[in-house]
C-alpha cells in the first residue's frame, strides 16, 4: 500500500464536527427539507401543475382549494412551487457537477502535466475570467438557442474556472510530495496517478468550491429562467415562474413572491451548510483562528482579582517606590476548555534607573509578563487573573481606565519589539510611524511631530534621517528598522522601557551595535530598563540584576553577577552550562535534557522536576515557594543551599 | 507610478484580444448555418449571400476572424438584421445607461460593504457582528431578479416613493435629479449581493489585519483605538478588498442584465436579453464585447489604485 497523507473524508470527527455547527445544522435541514419535498413530488397529493382552471384564477394564498393561490392560468402554486423546485434543483446540481468534473479535470491536467499544457490551459481559463460572468452564459445561450439544456450549459462553462484554478493550486502542492514520486516508481500509470493518488487528496477543495457555488448556479440558472432564456413553456422551474409572475405582480404579488422567498431561502439553507464545510476543511479559516485582539489584556475587576491592590492610597515602600512593582501576576490562555497558566505569580520590582533582565526559554512566560504590563497581551485568548502592578507607587496599571492605560503606553512606559518588519506598519513611511506616538504624547503640530521624529532617527544612528524618515519599512535593512523602532520607544523619554528580543531578528553585528545603542540611550535618559532575553550574555553586559523563568514563574532572581557566579537553581545552573564561552571550544554545551511541562499540565510540586539531576521526593509533593537564599537572593528550589557544593 | 500604469495598459492589450477571440467564437458555436440563425426571420437567399460576404463566413475561421477585427478595430461591429441599425449605434446609445447603473451600484456596494465588514470586525462576537453577518447571508444568497420585483412593489406600488421604470433616455428633460430618482432602486437592487461579499471579505481582511505585530505597536503607543483602527488596520484591510472590488465589478456588470429588465432600464442588459430571443448575435457580440472592455478597464482602476496605496507593490514588482 501506498502511504498517503491523512484525508480529512476519513476522519470521522468532520461529520461530528459540523453537527456542532448550529447555523450548518440549520442550512442542511432547510437544503433537506426542500430536496425531500422535491423528490417525494410524484407520490405527493398534487395537482397537475399544468392543469388550467380558468375559473379559478389569481386565488389568493390560503384559498379553499390552492393552499398558495392559483396563477393568472389559474393553475395551482403549490403544485407548480414543488414541481419547480424539482427542475430548478436539477438543473442547478447538474451545473455544478458538469463544473466540477471539467473545472477539476482542467485542474488536475494543468498541475500534474506542466510546462506548456499548464500554460495554455490556464490563460485560456483566465480569458474565461475575465469576462463579467453572467455575460459569458448569455453570450453562450445566444449562440445555442434559449433552453433550459443550453442554459444549463452556459452556467457550467462559466462556473469552470473556478473548479480550475482552485484544483489547480491544491494538486500543485501536492505533486512534488513524496507519495506521488512513491506511485510513479511503482510504475502507476499517469491516468491511475491522477485518479487514485491526486483526487482523492484535491476531494476537500473540489467540495469546498462545489459548496460555494452550488447556490450562484442554481441563481444563475433561475435567473436565465426568469429572462425566458432558460426553462420554455410548458415547462417551469423557479425562475420561469418568478418571471410569469412579474407581469402581474402588482394584482396578484404572491404568484412570484412564493417561488422567489424559496430560491432566497433554497440558496441561505447552501450557503450556510457552505461556510460550515468550508470553516472546517479550510484549515486557515477555522473558528477562533481569526479571533481580533481586543484594545486590552481581559483583566479581572479589583473586586474578585487574587492580590488586587486599593486602586490608590499610600506604597508599602515608603517615601521613594519602585517604579514599577508587580506583585503575584497570574496571565493566562483560555483556548476552548484548556487553561494555559503562561505566567502565574509573578514578582518583579524596576527601580529607577534599574535595568533588569528577564531570562528564560520560549514559552517560559517572559514576554507575556511584560506585555501585561500595559495590557499588551492578546484577548482574546489572553486573561490576567491575579496579581496587581503598581506604577510609580500610586496606581495599579491593571486597574486604570483603558484612557489612563493609553496615556501611559508610548509615554511613560515603552516598548520596543521583537521583529522590526512586522512590528512596522507596511504602509506608512517610517517617520509619520515615530511623529505619530510624538504627536500623541506631546501634543505637538505636524510639523514639530515630524521634525523631533527626524531628530530621534538621527540619535539612534541612521544616517540621512530626513531622507530616511519618508521611507517604508520595506525599503530599510533589518538594523536601519530596528533602530526606527527604538527611536518610536525613545521619542517620549520613557521612565520604563520595556525591551522584548530586541535583537533575535538581527545579525551578530547588528546586534551588538543595536544593543550598545540602547544601553547608551537609556543611560543618557535615565529610564529603567526590562530587558527580555534568551541569551546570558547579553544580560551580563546590559543588566544589573537578573529574573530568570521557568514554565510562567520565576525560579531565580538576583544581582547579575551573584546569580552568574554562584546560581542557586538547578534551571540556572543548566542554562549557564548551555552558553558557549570564547577560548574553550572543547566545552561541551549541556542543553538541559527533557521539555519544560506544557503550561496547561502544570504539575502540582516544582516544575522542574522532571528535568532536574538533583531532585528529591519532597519536591514532587507541594508548590515549591520563592525564598530568600542570599542578599537581594530568592530561588525556588528546596535544595538552593545544596547546590553551592554541587 | 506612471510606468506602472503604462505597463498595466500593455498588459490588457493580450487579455481584450482574448476577449475579441471568445465573443468572435460564439458564432461558432451556432449549430447549423450561422448565416440562418443570424438572419432569422430575413433570411431571404439575397441576404444569406450578402451576409456571407459581409463576414467572410464562407472562409476558413483564422480569415474570419481577421476580418471580423478588422472591423471591430475600425467600429464596424455589423448591422443588426432586428433592428436594422448599425450594431455599434445602437451599443453606444445603449452604453452610457448600464455604465451609470453599474457604476452606482459599485459606489454603494463598496461603501456599504466596507462600513459594514469594518464594523462587524471591530466588535467581533457582538450583537453589530451577529446582526450584520446575518444580513450579509441574507445579501448574498438574494436573486436581483426578485428583490427588484419585490422593491418596486413595496417602494414604487406601495408607497409610491420612486418609479416603477420608465427611463427611456438618460437626460431626457428631468436633469440630474430625475436621473436618481429613477436611478435609486435599480442601483440598490444590483448592488445588494456585492455589498454582501465585500462586507465578508472586508471582516475577514479587517480580522486579520488587527492580529498584525503593527497594530499591537500602534497600541503600545497609546494610540486611541479609533487611530489604531482607521490609521493603522483599516489602510491595510483596505488594500486587500480593493482587488475584491474589481472582481465585484463583473458580477454588477452581469447582474445588470437582470435589473434592466425588472426595471426596464434601457441599457446593453435589456438589450441583449431582446437580441437573444431575436437571436440576434451580431448585436449580442458587441454588448458582450464592449461590456467585457469595460469590466477590464474598471479591473485596472482598481489595480492601479491598489497600487497606489500599497508603496511594497511600487518597488518589489520589476
Amino acid at each position: 500500500m501506498m502511504e498517503r497523507p491523512a484525508c480529512p473524508w476519513r476522519r470521522p470527527s468532520i461529520w461530528v464536527r459540523l453537527s456542532r455547527n448550529h447555523l450548518a445544522v440549520l442550512g442542511s435541514t432547510i437544503v433537506a427539507a426542500i430536496v425531500l419535498v422535491a423528490l417525494l413530488a410524484p407520490w405527493l397529493p398534487l395537482v397537475d401543475p399544468n392543469l388550467t382552471a380558468p375559473a379559478d384564477r389569481l386565488q389568493p394564498p390560503l384559498s379553499p382549494t390552492a393552499l398558495l393561490g392559483t396563477d393568472q392560468l389559474g393553475r395551482d402554486v403549490l403544485s407548480r412551487l414543488i414541481w419547480g423546485t424539482r427542475v430548478s434543483l436539477a438543473v442547478g446540481l447538474s451545473a455544478t457537477l458538469i463544473a466540477a468534473v471539467a473545472g477539476s479535470g482542467i485542474g488536475l491536467v494543468a498541475a500534474y502535466v506542466g510546462g506548456p499544457v499548464d500554460q495554455a490551459l490556464m490563460r485560456g481559463i483566465d480569458m474565461l475570467m475575465a469576462f463579467p460572468y453572467l455575460l459569458l452564459a448569455l453570450a453562450i445561450v445566444a449562440a445555442l438557442g434559449p433552453s433550459l439544456m443550453n442554459a444549463l450549459l452556459a452556467i457550467s462553462v462559466v462556473n469552470i474556472p473556478f473548479f480550475a484554478r482552485a484544483v489547480r493550486g491544491a494538486t500543485l502542492s501536492l505533486v512534488r510530495r513524496e507519495f506521488i514520486d512513491a506511485a510513479r516508481l511503482a510504475g502507476y500509470s499517469r491516468f491511475r496517478i491522477l485518479t487514485s493518488e491526486l483526487l482523492p487528496n484535491v476531494m476537500p477543495v473540489i467540495v469546498i468550491t462545489m459548496s460555494t457555488t452550488v447556490g450562484w448556479m442554481i441563481l444563475e440558472t433561475a435567473g436565465l429562467s426568469f429572462l425566458g432564456l432558460g426553462a420554455q413553456p410548458p415547462q417551469a422551474d423557479l425562475g420561469s415562474m418568478l418571471g410569469d409572475g412579474r407581469r402581474i405582480v402588482v394584482t396578484a404579488p404572491h404568484v412570484a413572491a412564493v417561488p422567489g422567498v424559496l430560491i432566497l431561502v433554497l440558496v441561505i439553507g447552501i450557503n450556510l451548510v457552505g461556510d460550515g464545510l468550508r470553516d472546517i476543511l479550510d484549515p486557515r479559516l477555522k473558528a477562533g483562528a481569526l479571533s481580533r485582539p481586543v484594545a486590552r489584556t481581559a483583566t479581572m475587576p479589583a473586586q474578585r482579582r487574587p492580590g488586587a491592590l486599593p486602586s490608590t492610597g499610600p506604597s508599602e515602600h515608603g517615601s521613594s517606590p519602585p517604579l514599577l512593582a508587580m506583585h503575584g501576576l497570574d496571565t493566562q490562555f483560555e483556548i476552548g476548555r484548556e487553561v494555559y497558566r503562561a505566567a502565574s505569580g509573578v514578582d518583579l520590582t524596576l527601580g529607577r534607573g534599574d535595568s533588569l533582565g528577564v531570562v528564560g526559554e520560549s514559552g517560559s512566560g517572559k514576554s507575556v509578563t511584560a506585555l501585561s504590563v500595559l495590557g499588551l497581551v492578546p484577548t482574546p485568548p489572553g486573561r490576567i487573573t491575579g496579581g496587581s502592578i503598581r506604577f510609580d507607587g500610586t496606581i495599579d496599571l491593571l486597574d486604570v481606565p483603558l484612557s489612563g492605560l493609553q496615556d501611559l503606553r508610548g509615554g511613560r512606559i515603552a516598548y520596543i519589539f521583537q521583529d522590526p518588519l512586522t512590528t512596522l506598519n507596511p504602509l506608512m513611511p517610517v517617520g509619520e510611524q515615530v511623529a505619530e506616538t510624538v504627536q500623541r504624547h506631546q501634543g505637538l503640530s505636524n510639523r514639530g511631530a515630524w521634525a523631533q521624529a527626524v531628530e530621534w532617527l538621527d540619535r539612534v544612528g541612521l544616517r540621512a534621517p530626513a531622507e530616511k524618515a519618508r521611507a517604508f519599512p520595506h525599503e530599510l535593512s533589518g538594523g536601519q528598522r530596528q533602530r526606527v523602532v527604538i527611536a518610536m520607544a525613545l521619542a517620549n523619554r520613557p521612565d520604563v522601557l520595556i525591551a522584548d528580543e530586541p535583537t533575535t531578528a538581527l545579525d551578530v553585528t547588528t546586534q551588538a551595535r543595536i544593543l550598545d545603542l540602547v544601553n547608551d540611550l537609556r543611560r543618557q535618559s535615565g529610564a529603567a530598563l526590562l530587558f527580555i532575553t534568551h541569551d546570558l550574555g547579553v544580560i551580563a553586559t546590559l543588566c544589573t540584576r537578573v529574573l530568570v523563568m521557568y514554565a510562567g514563574q520565576v525560579v531565580e532572581s538576583g544581582p547579575v553577577a551573584a546569580v552568574f557566579a554562584t546560581p542557586r537553581h538547578p534551571y540556572t545552573r543548566g542554562l549557564l552550562a548551555c552558553v558557549p564561552v570564547l577560548g574553550q571550544p572543547e566545552r561541551a554545551l549541556d542543553a538541559i535534557p527533557g521539555l519544560p511541562p506544557p503550561v496547561n499540565r502544570l504539575p502540582r510540586g516544582c516544575a522542574f522536576a522532571d528535568r532536574c539531576p538533583s531532585v528529591v521526593a519532597a519536591c514532587r509533593q507541594a508548590p515549591v515557594p520563592l525564598r530568600p537564599v542570599g542578599p537581594a537572593r530568592t530561588a525556588r528550589c528546596l535544595r538552593a543551599e545544596d547546590g553551592l557544593h554541587g | 507610478m506612471l510606468s506602472y500604469v503604462a505597463k498595466r495598459l500593455l498588459l490588457a492589450v493580450p487579455v481584450l484580444f482574448g476577449i475579441s477571440v471568445i465573443v468572435f467564437l460564439i458564432i461558432s458555436l451556432i449549430p447549423g448555418d450561422p448565416a440562418m440563425a443570424i438572419l432569422g426571420a430575413y433570411a431571404t437567399p439575397e441576404n444569406v449571400a450578402r451576409i456571407n460576404r459581409d463576414l467572410g463566413l464562407d472562409q476558413p475561421l483564422p480569415v474570419q476572424f481577421g476580418t471580423w477585427l478588422a472591423g471591430v478595430l475600425q467600429g464596424d461591429l455589423g448591422r443588426s438584421y432586428s433592428l436594422n441599425r448599425p450594431v455599434v449605434d445602437e451599443v453606444a446609445d445603449r452604453f452610457g445607461p448600464t455604465l451609470i447603473l453599474a457604476l452606482a451600484s459599485l459606489a454603494l456596494c463598496s461603501l456599504f460593504g466596507v462600513v459594514a465588514g469594518v464594523a462587524a470586525a471591530v466588535r467581533q462576537y457582538g450583537w453589530t457582528d451577529r446582526v450584520l453577518t446575518l444580513l450579509v447571508l441574507i445579501g448574498i444568497s438574494t436573486p436581483s431578479f426578485f428583490l427588484g420585483i419585490m422593491l418596486i412593489l413595496w417602494f414604487s406600488v406601495g408607497l409610491g416613493w420612486f418609479p416603477t421604470g420608465g427611463m427611456y433616455a438618460l437626460f431626457g428633460g428631468g436633469g440630474v435629479l430625475d436621473l436618481l430618482h429613477h436611478l435609486a432602486l435599480p442601483a440598490v437592487t444590483l448592488a445588494v449581493v456585492a455589498t454582501g461579499v465585500i462586507a465578508r471579505l472586508t471582516r475577514l481582511n479587517m480580522l486579520e489585519v488587527l492580529r498584525q505585530d503593527y497594530v499591537r505597536t500602534a497600541r503600545a503607543k497609546g494610540l486611541r483605538e479609533s487611530a489604531v483602527i482607521g490609521r493603522h488596520a483599516f489602510r491595510n484591510a483596505l488594500v486587500n478588498v480593493i482587488p475584491v472590488i474589481g472582481i465585484q465589478a463583473g458580477f454588477v456588470l452581469g447582474g445588470a442584465v437582470y435589473v434592466e429588465t425588472v426595471f426596464q432600464w434601457p441599457g446593453i442588459g435589456r438589450m441583449l436579453v431582446t437580441a437573444i430571443s431575436m437571436r440576434d448575435i451580431l448585436l449580442v457580440q458587441g454588448g458582450v464585447l464592449v461590456v467585457a472592455a469595460s469590466f477590464v478597464s474598471i479591473n485596472l482602476v482598481t489595480d492601479v489604485v491598489q497600487v497606489a496605496l500599497d508603496p511594497r507593490l511600487r518597488t518589489v514588482r520589476r
